[in-house]
């Protein structure tokens, strides 16, 4: 049996946390009626479709569509002209962000990759509108473009945007786009298949790396290239708008329902109380959907425009251009290690392919992940956002951190068979553990986490993954038949601070909560708020959570991006279950006489102690709206966000409003941690090979949802395998084009490629740094997962067959009939 | 002049007119019908040929659908937009995700790659037509519900179609052979784990149905 932690009992000293249940959003799905974007029909409603740019670079000169607004059916068109101006905006928090020239806006005259819309038809029919569409005529005047990182980091290389080819970001500021040339002697090193190490915007170190590794026993000097992996959600970015009495409707996926509204309200460049955002169900995020997509926009914009609601479909083809992906790093890493195998000295530059548009956090990011999972005792990180012609990058689960495990895992492994270590003991010997410190240094101090079991975690899963009994077993080889053993560990943020809670106790005696998670089915948007009702001792049945729709009234929420939900919104949820215990306290009080101390909350009541003399939860709300103020919602606390002061002005009168901001410490930052194992089978006869057994045992603090967990701790490991086996961008430089565009070419793991019995595990160690005790888990498994999989091939076939991923099976056979790595090196999209 | 256009575009049949006029009286979706071809002219099941809607009965979850359809239009299109039941969803257009699987006569089939009129004398079955009138659950979305399969579920009613279809022919399967039997089916979340596990959940609750029905 499989997901055998199922059985397991966690937090026995809680009623709610760490126990399974049924959440209020399934029983919709399994029968099809749970909504998504697509879904939703309004009277009259149009269809759009987008006219993408065939060119990778280029300015259009003409647009001639009079063809086009000829046919019967066709409403409108929508460009780029049409677009409001880039301006200054004000995030939730208060953070100004300054209009950038190089922003994405949606629809564009200049466009930077192949795929990028141009303009939006309307008309009655989706069919209508395509063929609208191809009798649009535009004249390009086409430009440089340039699709691997390399080409345009060389002296002469074409830039990718008219005024440069990086991204720089000075300190306390925003990014910005200049030109970077290497030199010729640094392309020299080409020439060994290593990577080229020019000079660098972004530079951190750390310990005296010189002495690292001359003290080493072993040193190792690699060139790693990872694959850029489309995010691929099933549901693409489609969207449906109309326009009422002044406000705008909006249907569409997105990774954050709370703060997508405000996302909406700067690219509209208006007032976010006039948008209503609409999102119970997403079809997949995975970082592409963090505050939905700008993309949606031109659903509204067309809406307004033809004042009839408008439905874009995305069709996966659009999908391909506009949805996302992970960027891809050019890596080269030396390290140092003792003959036991401790890392003295690791030197880290990478490049990551950012594709055209905003600056991500990837190259940086992968810096700070190796240096904590791996506790090098002296560390140097590099790093060039190198832009590029090809579609825009986000986030990807485990940003960064799947390309720096990626890069360093098959290194460690390397060495263990140099040094003839064990392939745990080495990674035993160099794991974080408790207040771990990780670059880079701030104000020349190194940063530390807010506590690592990640050892304990490694152990437990050798154990469960028999892993002496497998290293053991011989003959590795029967007939054309081979079998390799990996292990990786892993880890990534998995928690901020500082969010809102905010729930209302109605005169009925129900607990309502309300979430303003995104709906992407790691059921965090409900999950949550067990915490909160584990607080109040009410029995879940009593509980109701209201999500997915922001004039339903949400608390200022973080988005689900980078782990942080459980994190921060268990923390949210005790903060605000605890501002209802303290108010039903004080209304007992006054009712009753008496201080507030002298009552306590339990059984849907609140009572003197002692005596049982008290009120019900329901009287208790009712009471509420009588005293008014703070207790009902007409007074809110100081220190929460002007979302939620909304929120609750909204809700005042409704009962008993609780609402708190998250002020609790926090010693470091937050991090989560997974040991991954893996054993595959290849042959070497057909370069095919399979996963036989998995195993991914994490350590995220308290389990709240076991069967939730165990979702994302395997989900996301696949996620990662797909970077391992044969995911990847194929592009031809000649032209800019993309040639891996639909499933079939550039296909995420199927329910065949990973074992039907999957195993993973938790801990359950509460942090300490956190009321509940509960970290993130989106991420963390990802780069563990692919790093095993690569770690159990070089076991299998040696050192010599791979130095990029994925690895497939014409990969295996060149290479092993050549013995040495027969891909190119270094070249970007192969 | 917008009718003399469409005249043109309909051909001169006074017949294909007046079909022209209906639909645009009762629905929408029937509009422009030279655009038709666009979408599906790369696939090498749809010919370019373009004719107007026509009426068709279908049999769609036990009840008798009327639907204007056009010749080259989708059974997904015809169930999402005609129909609404949009339970079925459309991941990739083209046979690649399994997210619109329904049931023909108890097979599975990627309804965006059949032609709604090819199945005018078929028994159309989609998630919505799954569970009792009264509410109970089919066996295999309680076993959903039982296990909390899946995560976004946008490709869980065609996992979901998949598996009843494959469960009428194997009853009794192995993690192994149910695997197989839904593996035309894309999950982005790559909750793989535990859908088998709730599918499988179902496949014992149905044997359990089974087994009472027969006592």
């Amino acid at each position: 049996m499989s997901t055998s932690d199922n059985e397991r009992q966690y937090g026995p000293q809680y009623k709610l946390i760490g126990k399974n249940y049924v959440t209020a959003d399934l029983y919709a799905k399994v029968t099809g009626k749970s909504k998504y974007a697509e879904d939703f029909r309004a009277e009259g409603m149009l269809f759009c479709k987008l006219l993408l740019s065939p060119v990778p670079h280029g300015r259009v000169k003409r647009i001639d569509a009079s063809e086009a607004l000829a046919m019967p059916g066709v409403r409108a068109i929508l460009t780029a002209d049409d677009l409001p101006a880039p301006a200054d905006t004000v995030t939730d928090n208060g953070t100004v962000i300054k209009a950038s020239k190089w922003g994405e806006r949606g629809l564009t005259m200049e466009p930077v990759y192949q795929g990028e819309p141009i303009l939006a038809v309307a008309a009655v029919d989706e069919l209508t509108a395509a063929e609208a569409v191809e009798r649009i005529h535009i004249d390009f005047e086409r430009l440089p473009f340039v699709v691997d990182p390399l080409d345009t980091l060389r002296p002469g290389g074409p830039n990718p945007r008219t005024d440069g080819n990086v991204w720089v970001t000075p300190p306390g500021g925003q990014p910005a786009v200049q030109e970077l040339k290497w030199t010729d002697a640094d392309f020299a090193e080409t020439k060994y298949g290593r990577l080229p190490m020019g000079k660098t915007p972004d530079e951190w170190s750390y310990g005296d790396l010189d002495a690292g590794f001359k003290n080493a026993a072993l040193v190792l000097d690699e060139t790693f290239v990872t694959p850029d992996v489309s995010h691929q959600t099933l549901e693409t970015r489609s969207a449906m708008a109309y326009w009422q009495n002044g406000k705008v409707y909006l249907h569409s996926g997105t990774q954050s329902t709370a703060q997508t509204r405000t996302a909406i309200a700067r690219w509209l460049n208006m007032d976010a109380d006039k948008i209503v955002f609409i999102s119970e169900y997403t079809g997949g995020g995975f970082g592409s959907k963090v505050t939905g997509g700008v993309s949606m926009i031109i659903a509204a914009l067309l809406s307004k425009k033809v004042n009839a609601p408008v439905m874009m479909r995305i069709s996966r083809e659009e999908e391909t251009f506009i949805g996302r992906a992970r960027p891809g790093f050019q890596g080269r890493m030396k390290v140092g290690f003792s003959k036991e195998g401790r890392i003295l000295a690791l030197d880290m530059f990478v490049i990551s392919d950012n594709g055209p548009y905003d600056a991500q956090g990837d190259a940086p990011t992968s810096g700070h992940m190796v240096s904590l999972l791996y506790q090098p005792q002296a560390m140097r990180w590099r790093g060039v956002t190198a832009l590029t012609n090809t579609p825009p990058r986000s986030a990807q689960s485990s940003p960064g951190g799947l390309q720096g495990i990626t890069i360093t895992e098959p290194i460690i492994a390397k060495a263990a068979r140099k040094l003839g270590v064990d392939q745990v003991a080495i990674r035993y010997i160099n794991c974080p553990e408790g207040k771990a410190p990780y670059g880079p240094p701030v104000q020349g101090k190194l940063q530390h986490a807010t506590s690592a079991f990640l050892k304990d975690a490694l152990q437990r899963g050798a154990e469960q993954f028999k892993w002496q009994e497998r290293i053991a077993r011989s003959p590795k080889r029967m007939g054309s038949k081979v079998r390799g053993v990996g292990v990786a560990l892993s880890c990534y943020v998995g928690g901020t601070i500082g969010f809102d809670g905010l729930l209302v106790i109605t005169p009925e005696g129900r607990i309502q909560f309300q979430s303003g998670i995104g709906n992407l089915g790691t059921e965090s948007v409900i999950d949550v708020h067990r915490a909160g009702a584990e607080v109040l001792g009410v029995p879940w049945e009593k509980c109701d959570v209201v999500w997915g729709d922001t004039s339903k009234h949400f608390p200022y929420t973080c988005v689900s991006g980078g782990s942080q939900t459980t994190h921060a919104m268990t923390r949210a949820a005790y903060a605000v279950a605890m501002d209802a215990k303290q108010k039903l306290q004080e209304i007992a009080a006054k009712s009753l006489g008496g201080n507030p101390e002298d009552y306590e909350v339990a059984n849907e009541r609140v009572f003197r102690k002692g005596s049982g003399s008290g009120i019900t939860f329901a009287q208790a709300a009712q009471r509420a709206i009588e005293l008014g103020g703070k207790y009902d919602g007409h007074e809110a606390p100081a220190d929460v966000n002007k979302m939620t002061k909304a929120s609750i002005a909204a809700l005042a009168g409704q009962g008993l409003v609780a609402a708190a901001r998250d002020n609790y410490p926090r010693d470091g930052n937050t991090h989560s941690y997974v040991a991954s194992f893996a054993e595959i089978e290849v042959d070497v006869e057909t370069g095919k090979y399979y996963i036989v057994d998995f195993l991914a045992y994490a350590d995220v603090g308290t389990v709240i949802h076991p069967r939730a967990l165990g979702g994302q701790v395997l989900g996301r490991s696949i996620l990662g395998i797909g970077h391992a086996i044969g995911q990847k961008w194929v592009f031809d430089p000649h032209y800019g084009e993309m040639v891996s565009k639909r499933f079939y070419q550039n296909r995420p793991p199927t329910i065949l490629d990973v074992p039907v019995d999957m195993q993973w595990g938790a801990l359950d160690i509460p942090d300490p740094e956190t009321p509940v005790g509960a970290r993130g888990i989106g991420e963390p498994p990802v780069g563990g997962a692919c790093a095993s999989i690569l770690n159990a091939l070089s076991d299998a076939l040696g050192d010599e067959i791979f130095q990029r991923a994925p690895v497939n099976a014409d990969t295996i056979l060149t290479s092993l009939e050549a013995g040495r790595p027969m891909q190119h090196p270094l070249m970007a999209h192969i | 002049m917008a009718d003399r256009q469409e005249l043109r575009l309909l051909g001169d049949t006074p017949k294909a007119v007046s079909r022209r006029r209906f639909i645009q009286g009762v629905i929408a979706g029937g509009a422009a019908v030279s655009s038709a071809a666009y979408l599906f002219r790369s696939s090498a099941v749809h010919g370019a040929g373009d004719t107007g809607g026509r009426l068709i009965t279908l049999n769609v979850n036990g009840q008798r659908r009327r639907a204007d359809v056009m010749k080259q239009e989708t059974l997904a299109w015809t169930l999402r937009y005609k129909l609404g039941l949009t339970g079925t969803k459309l991941g990739c257009d083209r046979g690649e995700c399994g997210a619109c699987t329904v049931l023909l006569d108890d097979v599975p089939h990627y309804s965006c790659s059949v032609l709604t009129h090819t199945v005018r004398d078929q028994k159309v079955l989609t998630i919505e037509g799954l569970a009792n009138p009264d509410g109970t659950l089919h066996p295999i979305q309680q076993g959903i519900i039982d296990e909390q399969g899946f995560q976004c579920a946008f490709c869980m009613s065609g996992f979901i179609m998949a598996s009843v279809g494959f469960l009428k022919t194997t009853p009794n399967p192995t993690r192994s052979e149910l695997a197989h039997g839904i593996s035309g089916n894309l999950c982005r979340c790559q909750d793989y784990d535990k859908i088998l596990t709730s599918l499988m959940r179902g496949a014992e609750n149905m044997r359990e149905v089974n087994h009472v029905d027969v006592g």
